[in-house]
């Protein structure tokens, strides 16, 4: 009874048209974004850049990041970092193609990577909540050397290249749906992806995620068990390192020790541009998506227009900036408004 | 006065209970050896300096912190609370000081945190929004509380209504103790009236309530008992119809009789 004025009050306000806007622009802002990038393709590169052959690219040379950035994005939520899955990814594709260099069974190369990915995690997951590292950047900082150590010590440090087809599979193949080959890890994008929303937004765990993030106390009194379920993200995370590393293994159709080196920034920063707060508890998965595409069109466009490498690093630092800029902006707009 | 009305007190089996109850912050001595008793029905105000420990004791009774020695009581059987957790399995619920609340999540998010709504969806258990969203309406309007809206980020909220928030999810599961620590601290006039109103109606509900509080107009106002503790140790307890405001001042500046009588002494001038 008590709110039935308050909830006229509302309706009023709720008719003026700006303040029906902000929740939407604030969903779905960092889409005009990807937007804009598609339309500077088209613009720049008209003959090629909306082209089949260019497009079809894509899914592939992003894939590892989606990956990586779903990962981390679960981790940021709880205002986290995980600064070692670049060397995991390194870890898990080295361990793959060196024992199927050695005659391991093809059908255990697929869930291994992901398994070695998990116990990482699991190693930073313990490290942060059982020994008490002070902040989840000391413990991943470790596990980055560790792994990166290890991706070198098992093959001694060389590449090792020509990996069965089941490896090849998950990172180059195709399925065919009606006359369009679908690239495997595309789908396998679009199904994380999906189970992510789901598990983030609809379930128990998920919800806790995110409390943790606003403010674990509160996590922790409301009966919530804030260790395990810290433990669980960053096991998570490492799966996704070490499926990015499948993946990318699969691509390349080779494990070299050097891969992955800086993609834990490259996932950062799709996390970041897609709009979660580093602070923790705030951001969605599909802006985890625009961020990676963001990042992920830029570099195509400005390989089309022949633009040094060094200069791709120099904007994406821009964009970074920029788009958190603009988000800064928005919440100021957003709480003037209230 | 007091809603004591068995006659003998000893007869009822306290709705929580602690014994003896130590504890050390490392060198830091918070607690020693202290005793409270709380039957249903019954609001026991708790008052003491700042740093006498009553939070301390509070987040023992609701389970965020073990105690280092003594033992704690559910309806008279022996109760370990490994976590908070396990404390509001058992009914016992309460208001945190700092609020507790996540800022990021919706009022009803936060009302049912730690207890979402959820229904199955073949293996999965999906969080039910549009339920939670209307229990928390439900509730909210049960006590009176005024919001725009359950679907408002706490953040967005007012201190009152934050508190208001932290009521709610401290009375939305059958408590059998709600702990209140310093519940009126950040609120206005009319706000506070609320909240103590609202503490009597836990009151005639059955619910046993702690309330602590730096303002006795408040343990005045509402309570049935109250007990001060005076660098983390028992000073003195009187049913309140058996005491006055100086004598518990005097309480929490640790003084026992000779402030207590000139302070009766003053009284009768
Ligand atoms: N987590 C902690 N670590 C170390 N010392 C603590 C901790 N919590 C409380 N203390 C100490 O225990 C003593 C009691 O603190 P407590 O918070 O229980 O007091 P309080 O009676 O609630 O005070 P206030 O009225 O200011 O809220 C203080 O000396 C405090 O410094
Ligand atoms: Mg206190």
């Amino acid at each position: 009874m008590a709110t039935t004025t308050s909830d006229a009050q509302l309706s009023t306000r709720e008719r003026s048209l700006r303040v029906r806007l902000i929740p939407y622009i604030d969903r779905f802002g960092i889409l005009f974004l990807v937007l804009l990038m598609v339309l500077i393709g088209a613009i720049t590169q008209p003959g090629i850049f909306l082209t089949w052959r260019n497009l079809s690219n894509l899914p592939g040379q992003n894939a590892a990041n989606a990956v990586l950035a779903i990962g981390m994005f679960v981790v940021i939520l709880t205002a986290g970092i995980d600064l070692s899955v670049g060397s995991v990814l390194a870890l898990a594709m080295m361990t793959t193609a060196v024992l199927a260099r050695d005659g391991f069974p093809p059908a255990l190369l697929v869930p291994l990577p992901i398994l070695i990915g998990m116990g990482v995690g699991l190693v930073n997951g313990f490290g942060l909540t059982k020994m008490r590292l002070p902040h989840p950047f000391i413990v991943t900082l470790g596990t980055l050397n560790i792994a990166r150590g290890l991706a070198n010590l098992v093959s001694g440090g060389v590449p090792v290249s020509g990996l069965p087809e089941v490896v090849r599979f998950w990172g180059a193949g195709n399925i065919a749906l009606g006359n369009v080959q679908l690239p495997v890890s595309l789908i396998i994008v679009a199904v994380l992806y999906v189970g992510f929303l789901v598990f983030l937004q609809y379930t128990r765990t998920g919800r806790h995620i995110y409390a943790i993030g606003g403010n674990p106390q509160a996590a922790r009194v409301s009966g919530i068990n804030v260790d395990r379920t810290l433990m669980l993200v960053y096991i998570l995370c490492g799966a996704m390192a070490g499926l990015a590393g499948l993946l990318v293994a699969g691509r390349t159709n080779s494990g070299f020790p050097n891969a992955g080196i800086g993609a834990e920034l490259d996932a950062i920063s799709a996390v970041i541009i897609g709009g979660a707060s580093f602070f923790g508890g705030r951001g969605s998965v599909l802006g985890v998506l625009a961020g990676v595409l963001v990042i992920g069109l830029m570099r195509n466009i400005l390989n089309l227009n022949n633009v040094q490498v060094f200069w791709q690093q120099v904007l994406i630092g821009v964009v970074i900036i920029f788009a958190v800029f603009l988000d800064v902006l928005r919440r100021r707009a957003g709480s003037a408004s209230e | 006065m007091t809603q004591a009305t068995s006659p003998s007190e000893a007869e009822r089996t306290p709705v929580i209970e602690a014994r003896g109850i130590c504890k050390y912050f490392g060198a830091v001595t918070a607690l020693e050896d202290v005793y409270l008793k709380l039957y249903r029905g019954e609001v026991l105000g708790v008052v003491g300096d700042n740093g006498a420990g009553k939070s301390t004791l509070m987040k023992i009774l609701a389970g965020l912190y073990p105690p280092s020695a003594g033992q704690l009581y559910v309806d008279g059987q022996a109760a370990h609370f490994a976590s908070p957790k396990e404390a509001r399995d058992r009914g016992i619920e309460m208001v945190y000081q700092d609020l507790a609340l996540a800022g990021n999540l919706r009022i009803d998010e936060n009302i049912f945190l730690g207890r979402e709504r959820v229904r199955r969806f073949g293996p999965f258990k999906l969080v039910d929004n549009a339920e939670s969203m209307r229990l928390a309406k439900e509730h909210l309007e049960k006590l009176k509380i005024e919001v725009k809206s359950v679907r408002q980020r706490v953040e967005e909220l007012s201190g009152g209504q934050r508190q208001a928030v932290a009521i709610a999810r401290a009375t939305a599961f059958d408590a059998k103790v709600v702990i209140m620590d310093e519940p009126t601290a950040a609120l206005a006039i009319k706000e506070v009236r609320k909240v103590l109103d609202l503490i009597k109606d836990l009151r005639n509900h059955g619910i046993g309530v702690i309330l602590i509080s730096h303002r006795l107009d408040d343990i005045f106002y509402v309570c049935d008992r109250v007990m001060a503790l005076f660098h983390g140790r028992n000073f003195a307890e009187a049913p309140l119809a058996e005491t006055s405001r100086n004598e518990v001042i005097g309480w929490i500046m640790g003084n026992k009789s000779p402030v207590a009588q000139a302070a009766k002494i003053f009284d009768l001038n």
